[in-house]
């Protein structure tokens, strides 16, 4: 948890790894995409405070107390969900698994909700391997990445009838939350995984399931906000976009939060630190600091107060994963409607739109 | 002779097709130089080893284009660095290929549709471009839907957004809409003006956003400037 100016947010971090990328990981053969990965993940490091920088040896593996200490110690985090990427392309054990997040979980009860996946090309082998997976963990949740390799294929769409098939079964065996990430990317070539309109068919067709889209469509988020203002189940998953934005490039960031706030709303964004690219602390100060400039270039947007930071540094992703979320943190029932229904009203009346 | 200047000249031409900045300008141009008998050799850099190939490649395939037009080149040789499709990409770039060709079974089309959604996306944030100021001048929504494009007031983003419009066969001249749609051309009316300025808006956001990422990434890679780089 985090208190400030008398004020106490709990703090759920919706979106972080344990990674192991170290050379001794790398599939014999494919060095230099193992290599180039990590890197690429340093280097969106480079975006955060010059003190939180680590060096490349520590990023590509850091220890269990590392983490511990980083979230849960110097953090401020009170809850933090495991998104698995596996990636056994390049990694042997795999990037970071349900299996290896899950024994960590199973030292820190409490601590952690453990997220599953799927691999819809994989067919009944991956069906099995799924269904295991969820005996084993009882996630409520799954990380999906749709810009993944396997053997041929350069990736799959949320669209794909392999992918509702596993849809279908998920949400039989409990599943609530499907985070997607659909942002910066390593490719695809000319297929887009930024895309984000199988994200709204998906949506569309699975009404009782929640979609969190990680990384907002980074950079293309025109086309997240025009889909997930008409879907009532698409959250926006805000990791790398505090990461990578609010320190380094503020003003952006700003915008950019204006605009989610306008599309999507505060009750639908979540915050997640994407540990170990970023570490939480920075994250969750900085943010409960966060407003505007003050400037006439941000005057579209809705106003930012104390509730909605309390909502998307915790309470939204409470309510995803019925995580119970104790009196002191909740805000009081007469919050009222959320502000960007007020304000895109406002909006409406200031360029002249007609009655 | 030609010169290294009119090389970079012609690169000031290149845009990063997402971006819609020049590369020179982003950085991207490592070196250039053109040898006493006319062989132009350039090599370009981008923020991550990981960025998509598709629009690398067009990128690459500009450039070629760009220089080999330059009076006095007889040779182009355009080398992109330390990509993970580097190989592929000069290669294809080189051969004249096309994308398909050097991607073989990893590429499903051609970038032509590529091209259009990012210029399409050009004339949406140049649009919140040259209507902001006109708003924040007074101009009302409504106003803003009768007015043709010589009715905004001259400047080089207006020129920009022209130039944009006509990239895509959109109504460009004075006498045209000063909002149009950018997939059809036509008008945009008082009742869809709001949304189409809030989705100027957002794509302006996007870009931006992803064009301070793109630099910041870049310096961090590549602590020295590059040929014609902003600092």
């Amino acid at each position: 948890m985090y208190e400030k100016d008398g004020e106490k947010y709990f703090v759920v971090d919706s979106h972080m790894h344990y990674w192991d990328a170290s050379p001794q990981n790398w599939v014999a053969g494919q060095e230099n995409y193992a290599k180039g990965w990590i890197e690429c993940f340093h280097a969106y490091q480079s975006l955060g405070p010059a003190e939180t920088h680590w060096s490349i040896e520590h990023f590509q593996k850091y220890s269990e107390q590392d983490l511990m200490k980083d979230v849960f110690e110097d953090g401020h985090v009170d809850v933090a969900v495991f998104q698995p990427t596996y990636l056994k392309s390049w990694y042997t054990e795999g990037f970071n698994t349900t299996e290896k997040n899950g024994e960590l979980a199973e030292k820190h009860p409490g601590k952690f909700i453990v997220n599953s996946r799927f691999e819809p090309r994989g067919g009944d082998a991956a069906m099995k391997e799924f269904e295991a997976d969820v005996e084993r963990w009882q996630p409520k949740g799954v990380k999906l990445y749709t810009a993944e390799w396997l053997d041929d294929s350069r990736g799959w769409t949320l669209k794909d009838p392999e992918a509702y098939r596993f849809l279908e079964r998920a949400q039989e065996l409990g599943i609530k939350n499907v985070h997607v990430h659909k942002g910066p990317t390593i490719w695809p070539l000319d297929k887009d995984a930024f895309d984000v309109s199988d994200v709204d068919h998906a949506a569309t067709d699975f009404p009782e399931l929640n979609f969190i889209v990680e990384h907002v469509g980074l950079p293309r988020i025109e086309d997240f906000c025009f889909m997930a203002t008409q879907e009532p189940n698409v959250y926006a998953g805000l990791s790398v976009v505090i990461g990578g934005l609010m320190h380094a490039r503020p003003n952006f960031f700003a915008k950019v939060m204006g605009e989610l706030l306008f599309w999507v709303g505060e009750d639908k964004m979540t915050f997640g630190s994407d540990y170990g690219i970023w570490e939480p602390k920075w994250q969750v100060e900085g943010f409960v600091d966060w407003d505007y400039p003050e400037s006439d270039a941000f005057s579209d947007y809705p106003r930012v107060n104390v509730a909605t930071k309390k909502k998307i540094l915790g309470l939204n992703a409470a309510k995803l994963y019925g995580i119970e979320v104790p009196a002191e943190f909740q805000l009081p029932d007469s919050a009222g409607t959320p502000a960007a229904q007020d304000d895109a009203k406002l909006v409406e009346e200031s360029i002249g739109a007609p009655a | 002779m030609t010169d290294t200047a009119a090389v970079l000249a012609a690169l000031d031409a290149v845009r990063d097709p997402e971006l819609d900045e020049p590369v020179t300008s982003l950085g991207f141009v490592a070196s250039c130089t053109v040898s006493a008998d006319g062989v132009a050799d350039v090599h370009l850099r981008l923020p991550t080893y990981f960025c998509a190939p598709n629009f690398a490649f067009l990128m690459v395939a500009d450039a070629y284009e760009a220089v080999s037009g330059v009076p006095g080149v007889l040779r182009t040789e355009i080398v992109l660095d330390d990509h993970f499709a580097s190989d592929a990409i000069n290669g294809g770039v080189a051969a004249r290929s096309g994308f398909v060709a050097a991607f073989g079974e990893l590429a499903d089309s051609e970038l032509d549709q590529l091209r259009i959604d990012f210029i399409r996306k050009a004339v949406l944030a140049g649009t919140d471009r040259v209507c902001r100021p006109m708003l924040a001048a007074g101009r009302t929504g409504a106003e803003l839907a009768e007015l043709t494009l010589g009715d905004a007031p001259p400047s080089a983003d207006r020129d920009r957004l022209r130039a944009r419009r006509a990239e895509l066969g959109l109504p460009c001249d004075d006498t045209s809409p000063l909002l149009v749609d950018a997939v059809t051309g036509e008008g945009v009316g008082a009742a869809a003006l709001p949304l189409h300025l809030q989705k100027a808006r957002v794509t302006r956001v996007g870009v931006e956003a992803n064009t301070g990422i793109c630099r910041g990434m870049l310096r961090d890679r590549y602590p020295s400037l590059g040929l014609g780089q902003d600092s």
